[in-house]
């Protein structure tokens, strides 16, 4: 009898039991808006990484006797001003926007997140100096930002992400220093202290791992902005040299022409829009997803 | 109070000495010399010289860097190379349309943004709220660029209405000042919105209900004024933000805004212009976000009192911080 108690018991505890990954995923799968910019990210990852399976290479073929034609079974999405068609050049876009945009992010969240964690732990004089310099970075604003640095190093890829990865990285290191400071004073932290763990270790091991949920959701929030920033770059003529498809820089070829062929920048504006929209989407869903309390 | 504003203003000095600094480097290093832009491909040899000569543009880093912001702290931005006009008077010119057309801008964004936020938390999870969600997100999705072509596209092509650019009568103002405006509603919306809910489920606001005042009455005058400090932070940022940041919606619509000089001035590698200008816009945004905080105190009795001691002064500018970091 009193095995079988036991047994249940433990059966029960096992029932309770389960990881804290399977609940954010649970709280992530409940919520409909989320799901769909899940959905959404996915399509345009296939897109970018398989875009010659989807909408084959001839994104550079012009055909100059079927400029600005509209929509058709030939050309879904109809052809721009050289005659080249808009659905190739959309899909390959979004490979342009997306590698620039997670490149980018990903040096902003490194160089951020190791600026924001420092200040925050260390507090005082160190966190001054490196939030002012945040600030000096802040109050320039962001296009202005980019603007300037494409402008001093040329138009390129690398130059890109480097203009929008510094204009993204003050958010970055904002949040993981607010993170960091509520968590910096707990008492676990106090514990690994005690037991002569070194600052980096403290840092690495026990106070970035709990300040993660906002730094992941500013990752997709970010990569939002990074589209829509890029876009504008190229939509000025200051980012992705021709003739690499970009959204932005299809734009700006159609603006000319706006008046008597609109759907040259509907659609390249729709996939930048759906693309931000999603990732909005997605971060929202994973910022209630991962900490219930903060869901409005 | 007046030490408050003191001690802000001065930490606006190291930032503005840094953006100086970083815009300078960036002008400084960048390949590529002013002379051959601005002078053309014509040019001599010996005019390029002049040129360099009379612009300083031989000496060290330091002693420039030095030079322009003795010169800054004068009130003498430099001179433009390609107007020869001082960059402050060139700035000034420019700076009443941006301003204007951010004023413009964001009395538009409030309306729509605050008056959405406050139904769709009175309502929550009503269908008019999932749908002003919607079209907040898709609002702050969208590029300002391509929504401003599209209202061309649809107020001046299709159904033609207003004029599509330029900025001299109020005609003009309607369409890039939607553009902008409807973008950061979006954005004040959801604030609204979140900042109302936390502040109807107070116990202040069941107490006014149960003494049977009148909903609206609790609605705006109970909820909505303890609502207000993160709304008119979102508010100051977004209207930081339109004094730097349209510069592409300038372009789109041709507005002869600061914006608009700035990039073009980029392109020719202007760098006077492009430093003072940056610099200008840095200011006015700091400018803006110090006035905000001022305003918390007006708006709320609570943080006026803690301008008294020290230390609850220290405690209010955080508090301000977080606000600011969470918006």
């Amino acid at each position: 009898m009193a095995e079988k108690i036991e047994k249940t018991n433990i059966e029960s505890i096992k029932v309770a039991k389960h990881s804290q990954l399977r609940d954010i995923i649970h709280r992530f799968a409940k919520n409909k808006a989320a799901v769909l910019g899940f959905v959404i990210i996915v399509i345009f990852v296939i897109c970018a990484l398989f875009p010659a399976q989807i909408a084959g290479t001839g994104y550079k073929v012009q055909d100059l006797k079927n400029r600005y034609q509209p929509s058709s079974s030939e050309h879904i999405l109809g052809t721009d001003e050289l005659g080249r068609d808009m659905f190739t050049r959309i899909v390959w876009g979004s490979r342009t926007s997306l590698s620039i945009g997670m490149l980018a992010i990903l040096m902003a969240c490194v160089l951020g997140v190791t600026i924001g964690t420092i200040a925050g732990y260390y507090g005082n004089t160190v966190d001054n100096i490196l939030m002012r310099i945040i600030d000096v970075l802040m109050a320039v604003p962001n296009v202005l930002l980019g603007i300037s640095i494409v402008a001093a190093l040329g138009n390129s890829t690398n130059v890109l992400v480097l203009a929008i990865g510094l204009g993204s990285m003050p958010a970055f290191a904002r949040v993981t220093r607010s993170a960091v400071i509520m968590v910096r004073d707990m008492e676990y932290i106090e514990a690994a202290r005690a037991t002569g763990a070194s600052d980096a270790r403290i840092m690495w091991k026990y106070i970035l791992p709990n300040s993660l949920a906002p730094i992941i959701v500013q990752v997709s929030m970010g990569l939002a902005t990074s589209i829509l920033t890029i876009s504008g770059l190229s939509f000025i003529g200051l980012g992705v040299p021709a003739p690499t498809p970009e959204w932005g820089s299809m734009l700006s070829s159609g603006r000319a022409v706006i008046r008597d062929y609109p759907h040259i920048i509907l659609y390249p504006g729709i996939a930048i829009m759906l693309s931000v929209f999603a990732f909005n989407l997605f971060g929202d869903g994973l910022r209630d997803a991962l900490d219930p309390r903060l869901k409005s | 109070m007046l030490r408050f504003i003191g001690r802000r203003l001065l930490m606006l000095i190291p930032v503005m000495l840094g953006v100086v600094l970083l815009v300078f480097s960036m002008m400084y290093f960048s390949p590529g010399n002013p002379e051959d832009y601005i002078l053309g491909d014509m040019a001599t040899a010996e005019d390029k010289a002049a040129f360099r000569e009379e612009h300083g543009l031989n000496d060290p880093f330091l002693v420039q860097y030095v030079h322009y912001l003795v010169n800054a702290l004068h009130g003498d931005l430099g001179t433009s190379y390609t107007t020869k006009l001082p960059v402050l008077g060139e700035i000034l010119d420019r700076f009443p349309t941006t301003f204007k057309l951010a004023v413009f801008s964001t009395v538009i964004a409030v309306v729509i943004g605050v008056a959405t936020g406050v139904i769709s938390a009175v309502k929550q999870y009503s269908i008019w709220d999932n749908i002003s969600r919607f079209v907040a997100i898709i609002g702050v999705s969208m590029p300002t660029f391509w929504e401003g072509l599209m209202l061309i596209i649809l107020f001046s092509v299709i159904l033609p209405w207003l004029p599509s650019s330029g900025f001299t009568t109020w005609r003009h103002w309607i369409l890039p000042a939607v553009t902008i405006g409807t973008h950061s509603a979006s954005s004040i919306m959801r604030m609204t919105r979140s900042s109302m809910l936390e502040s109807i489920r107070q116990d202040y606001i069941r107490t006014a209900m149960a003494k049977g005042q009148k909903y609206s009455v609790v609605i705006w005058k109970h909820a909505f004024r303890n609502a207000t400090i993160p709304v008119m932070t979102i508010i100051g940022l977004q209207f930081g933000r339109m004094l730097g940041g349209s510069a592409i919606t300038e372009i789109v619509f041709s507005i002869p805004g600061l914006g608009n000089l700035i990039v073009n001035a980029i392109k020719v590698k202007n760098a006077p212009l492009v430093q003072g200008g940056i610099l200008f816009m840095a200011v006015a945004m700091s400018l803006c976000n110090l006035l905000v905080d001022v305003l918390y105190a007006y708006v709320d009795p609570r943080i006026r009192s803690q301008y008294v001691s020290l230390k609850a002064r220290k405690k209010s500018t955080t508090e301000a911080n977080e606000v600011k970091e969470i918006a």
